[in-house]
């Protein structure tokens, strides 16, 4: 391995070594290739079209709720449907759509952005993705049938208990979220040894792009905070099916500590869609005001500094359970200590545009979108998290106004404009930014035309998941209002999917990098080739297509195995060549053995025992050991 | 290998349904109306007579919502106080499987509309039709007999049985009550 | 063509304001105080809304400034280092100031918070009025303690208060999670089985104001109001004596009514105080005729809604526990008029 300065080779060698590594990365395009792959950005895109596709279903659900809500006294959707509605869209919002959609992104980016050749642990990344499609599938199959969970997106017990929630809804309810946490601690796990491992040589953690501390911040959260709520659902499934009384009060249980677990995991959560967003929000920032982010050492603190805190402020959810009043206090301060690092961020993109010389595609007009909206939003976390003044708005529509400022403001806003930015890298086509400007406007007004209103409506006594509510109280125009902004969003988000459509058949070519943006991800060809990078590439500076010079790069990987680079964690230096595990169906079929599993275990609790066997089998093949790639015979192709 | 395809579609079909109807929450049901069963059939020492099935009735022991409102009225109407949680007290209990005058679910309605000799009160007009079936249905559950997908595994007050969804089926056996006792 | 536009903008601001305007007004506002404990947390809300209007104003002056900027800026190298621009240093200095602000920004808000929390929390509660108050699925009951069982008052899904005097309610539920929230009055606090939890009403104003179930509940979380209001302590007294036993019924088809209520399965779950009616499981009918609502604020009350309730009840609460008993017409009626009697 030597480190060497790109010698001009000959089209006929670069020639020659694509089709190699073509051959050692490629995926055919035979069925049960295409199902076995364990290439990063097939995986990373089917995951962001599947949690798009539930954007879009949750969406519709959301239109309905407000078609419902539009006047007083409305019948449309009885009280039992309605009540499935909501918990169907808060449900597949969190779980199905937000982290999954971030973490997609990033097991679509990350690896490019290290600079490696594919993400570590391949089939367990195939291998959540499978699963996570069966929980989202098996959950909204179960709503058509009509057992969808009913109690809410948090299922507060005794309600969701073996009392009150009749039937098999909240059991679906708890084993989806089994099914997208076991999803979502997969790809955390694989993040977290992607970023410290594969980086490539250079990229020490001062030159990490924001976007990589944002994903392992994330990460480290996800590792942290899902294993609270998979336990608290298991209590919740185990008391349903079995008769435990985790939750029962009279035998011992609590019903509080449902909350203690469930916002233990809740609150870090909503971090958890919030920091990729950030990380997103910094890439564009940098790239579209060609200048390097300010202040960024504080801006990884900042980051660093919010998934910290993001873990000691769970209780401001359960204010108004009758907690001690002065321990309550010291949840509002570290409530409002969020507020400082989400400040120091907002005036550092300020600050970047300020200084740079901003240009304003679409993009970065999300991003302008998202600090208008997103800082609004913060503010009024900040009001809830005064005791007093949450004791009143708490459970309100004040509370819709705010998460939605803060979830659509801080992470669809800079979703969408991620989705601008790196469309010509996933697709080779630019959207057209025409419609783009159609889309971030309709966005914009709709969404301030549905969500402002609801901070007045919840000081005026409205309270949240009403399946109606009677005349006379002044609630009707701003519901109205609510409503029609509501169906502005729905038009934007359809015009955002014609541009997809539109552009993957007729889209202006984008080339390797048509924003001139710094990171290693637009070093390679748009779309990408499934190597990767033909060499690994070494880092000399934080924004490292911008350095002054030519591009260094490294050689010495094997073109016919697959292999990747290993790097120190910290220092970033070339430590070992590790390969990288081949196309497989095991994954497949261990997340069918898994499916089968948890879904056998909602009917029958001795599926518990007897389910294990098949995914035992499937670990066993999956696991099976092989020799090392390089050290097998191979006849030459 | 189509008619296994056609079988399997079948069988998903029919699980499908089955979750359908045990999930409904039907809150304008019109009750089954029984005759087949008149005061006349129970005497003491008499014996109880087969029940022509009713299918309407049979959905009641299916329904998860109306095994769970059985549950609570169960509780709203004092069944406690003779029959416990189950286990019996003053009255027979309810949970194994000897049945005087019948387990099936239309006897236990009727046992509970007309009453019984020995202790048990008549409830007709006290109840309205379509909770006795409820209540009915969750008696059924208590021995077992309802179906173990739509039950609760318990509930949340203070009890001495098993669970609901961990005790096994126990097929009903009609015996002649001990006059004596 | 400017009158005209004149107009239009008085009309868009007559609707902004009125809009604006429903929050701090209406009988379920929580900006329209009645009571020590909204206007305490109404006036944390003005400081809230300050403050942060204030840091708000801030952000988007920047946003707005830096957009502004752009304009004049030509296209040039990329910045790679921040020392390679002039501004780094005014931006450090500004980004301090800016940490600072927000510091004492928190400060102010985060003592404002804890000393009206404070204040809240160490009221006075020795001389309070006690009431008992259960949550159910979907409907409130409401016990006002007295010194002898048989003076105690018990009502369902409507709460009086002598304006003056502290209120203490001892919050509870038996079923699932509720919440207790009237907000002209004060936040609200959680029923939770197992738990008791109190809260301190100090009503200032007459009038008459709403509450609702806010946790969400279940099928009716909806349809769970409860009926406040605030009187001078001689009606309330006047109030409170006439909740003796329920009047017997004096016409021949109140007779009828009270008939078919005492032999039907009314009994079960409904008490009337004074007659075998001693169920306890569903409201109170004691006096029912003397609330203003019935089905937990579902309809005002009438004679004819009552009638609709009784024949009914699934259709305009579906789901709730009050089944449908099937009667004749005179029937309902019957029943209808007696109920109607219970003043």
């Amino acid at each position: 391995m030597s480190a060497a300065l790109p010698r001009e080779p000959g089209s006929a060698e670069i020639a020659a070594l694509d089709a190699q590594l073509q051959r050692t990365w490629g995926t055919g395009r035979g069925l049960w290739e295409r199902l076995a792959t364990v290439d990063h950005k097939i995986v990373g895109r089917r995951y962001v079209i599947t949690g798009f596709a539930f954007f879009v279903l949750a969406g519709v659900l959301a239109l309905l709720m407000r078609t419902q809500l539009m006047k007083a006294d409305h019948e449309l959707i009885s009280p039992d449907r309605y009540n499935q509605i909501f918990s169907m869209h808060g449900t597949t919002m969190m779980f199905l759509f937000a982290v999954p959609i971030m973490e997609a992104m990033a097991v679509y980016l990350v690896p490019l952005m290290c600079g490696t050749r594919n993400i570590s642990f391949p089939r367990l990344n195939a291998y959540s993705y499978w699963v996570y499609l069966a929980g989202g599938v098996m959950v909204w199959i179960a709503f058509l049938l009509n057992v969808g969970p009913e109690t809410g997106w948090f299922s507060y017990v005794p309600l969701a208990g073996p009392e009150y929630s009749a039937g098999k809804r909240t059991d679906f309810w708890a084993q989806m979220i089994t099914f997208t946490e076991v999803a979502a601690l997969a790809v955390a796990v694989e993040l977290v040894a992607t970023i410290m491992k594969q980086r490539a040589p250079g990229m020490t953690l001062a030159r990490m792009p924001l976007f990589l501390w944002a994903m392992l911040v994330t990460s480290l959260m996800v590792i942290i905070a899902m294993p609270a709520v998979m336990l608290a659902s298991s209590f919740l499934i185990s008391d349903r099916l079995i008769g435990t009384h985790f939750y029962n009060p009279v035998e011992g249980g609590d019903a509080l500590l449902w909350q203690h677990l469930f916002w233990f995991f809740g609150h870090p959560e909503v971090y958890i869609i919030f920091l990729p967003a950030l990380g997103m929000v910094s890439s564009i920032v940098i790239t579209f005001s060609r200048r390097t982010i300010f202040a960024y050492t504080l801006m990884v603190l900042a980051l660093l500094a919010t998934g910290l805190l993001a873990f000691g402020l769970w209780v401001h959810h359960m204010f108004a359970t009758g907690l001690p009043r002065l321990g309550s206090s010291f949840y509002t301060a570290a409530s409002m200590m969020i507020a400082i690092p989400s400040g120091v961020q907002i005036f550092s993109w300020i600050a970047t545009m300020w200084d740079g010389k901003p240009r304003f595609q679409s993009p970065l007009l999300f991003v302008i979108g998202f600090i208008v909206i997103f800082v609004l939003g913060g503010l009024t976390g900040v009001m809830l998290a005064a005791v007093p003044l949450d004791l009143q708005v708490h459970d309100t529509y004040f509370v819709v106004a705010h998460f939605h400022y803060v979830l659509i403001g801080g992470a669809v806003f800079p979703l969408f404009g991620a989705f601008y930015y790196w469309f010509p890298k996933f697709t080779g086509r630019m959207l057209s930014e025409r419609l783009g400007r159609w889309n971030f406007w309709l966005f914009f007004i709709g969404f301030n035309v549905a969500f402002f209103p609801m901070h007045i409506l919840g000081l005026a006594g409205m309270p949240r998941r009403v399946y109606t509510y009677p005349s006379g109280l002044g609630w009707e125009s701003l519901n109205l209002l609510s409503s029609l902004g509501a169906f502005l969003i729905g038009v934007s988000v359809v015009l955002f999917i014609i541009n997809v459509m539109r552009s993957l058949r007729v889209g202006e070519p984008a080339g390797d990098n048509p924003w001139d943006a710094p990171t290693l991800e637009w070093a390679m060809s748009s779309p990408p080739p499934p190597y990767n990078f033909m060499h690994v590439p070494v880092v000399t500076g934080r924004e490292a297509l911008w350095q002054p010079g030519p591009r260094q790069v490294l050689e010495g990987l094997s073109p016919s195995h697959r292999e990747v680079l290993c790097t120190t964690a910290l220092a970033a230096e070339p430590d070992i060549r590790q390969p990288s595990a081949t196309p497989s169906l095991w994954p497949l079929w261990a997340a069918l053995a898994t499916t089968v599993w948890f879904i056998g275990s909602i009917f029958d609790a001795r599926a518990v025992v007897w389910g294990a066997f098949p995914l035992a089998v499937c670990l066993i093949g999956w696991l099976w050991p092989t020799h090392p790639e390089p050290f097998r015979e191979r006849s030459p192709a | 290998m189509c008619s296994r395809y056609l079988a399997s579609l079948l069988l998903i079909g029919c699980s499908v349904l089955a979750g359908c109807e045990r999930e409904q929450r039907a809150f304008h049901d019109q009750a089954p109306a029984i005759q087949s069963v008149s005061p006349t059939s129970f005497r003491a020492g008499g014996k109880s007579q087969p029940v022509a099935k009713d299918p309407e009735a049979d959905k009641y022991e299916r329904n998860a919502f109306h095994i769970s409102e059985g549950k609570r009225y169960y509780e709203w109407y004092n069944c406690y106080s003779c029959h416990a949680a189950g286990g019996g007290d003053i009255g027979p209990p309810l949970m194994d499987d000897r049945w005087r005058y019948g387990g099936e679910i239309e006897q236990i309605y009727s046992s509970i509309v007309e009453g019984r000799p020995n202790g048990m009160p008549s409830f007709a007009g006290r109840i309205p039709d379509q909770q006795v079936w409820q209540i009915a249905a969750y008696v059924r559950a208590m021995a077992g007999n309802a179906a173990k997908t739509a039950v609760p595994a318990r509930g949340d007050e203070m009890k001495n049985t098993k669970p609901l969804t961990q005790i096994p089926h126990t097929p009903v056996r009609t015996e002649r009550p001990k006059t004596q006792r | 063509m400017n009158a005209q536009r004149a107009t239009g903008l008085r009309t868009v601001g007559a609707i902004a304001l009125t809009l604006l305007l429903a929050a701090c007004s209406g009988k379920q506002a929580a900006l329209d105080p009645a009571a020590d404990q909204a206007a305490t947390i109404g006036s944390l809300w003005t400081l809230m809304l300050y403050v942060c209007g204030f840091m708000y104003l801030l952000v988007l002056i920047f946003l707005g400034n830096s957009l502004w900027r752009a304009r004049h800026v030509l296209s040039a190298e990329p910045v790679i280092h921040g020392s390679q621009s002039t501004a780094e240093k005014p931006l450090r200095m500004a980004l301090g100031g800016w940490f600072g602000l927000i510091l004492v920004g928190l400060l102010v808000l985060s003592l404002g918070s804890f000393l009206i929390d404070r204040s809240l929390a160490n009221a006075r509660v020795d001389d309070a009025l006690k009431i008992k108050i259960t949550a159910a699925q979907w409907w409130w009951k409401v016990e006002y303690d007295a010194e002898t069982a048989d003076k105690r008052v018990v009502t369902a899904n409507e709460l009086r208060l002598p304006v003056g005097r502290p209120a203490l309610l001892e919050l509870q539920a038996d079923d699932v999670i509720h919440s207790f929230w009237i907000p002209n009055l004060g936040g609200k606090q959680d029923l939770i089985p197992g738990r008791i939890n109190s809260l301190l009403l100090t009503p200032r104003r007459e009038g008459d104001y709403r509450g609702q179930c806010a946790e969400f509940c279940g099928l009716q979380h909806a349809k769970m109001a409860i009926d406040a209001s605030v009187m001078k302590q001689s009606d309330f007294d006047t109030w409170q004596q006439q909740l003796a036993p329920a009047a017997a019924p004096s016409t021949p088809e109140q007779v009828r009514g009270h008939e078919i209520f005492m032999s039907g399965p009314c009994i079960a779950c409904h008490q009337i105080v004074g007659t075998p009616a001693a169920g306890q499981t569903g409201p109170d009918l004691t006096h029912l005729a003397s609330r203003r609502t019935i089905a937990a604020g579902a309809r005002p009350y009438s004679f004819e809604a009552l009638r609709d309730w009784l024949r009914d009840p699934q259709t305009i609460k579906p789901g709730n526990h009050m089944p449908q008993v099937q009667l004749s017409d005179s029937d309902l009626n019957a029943l209808t008029s007696y109920l109607d009697s219970l003043k």
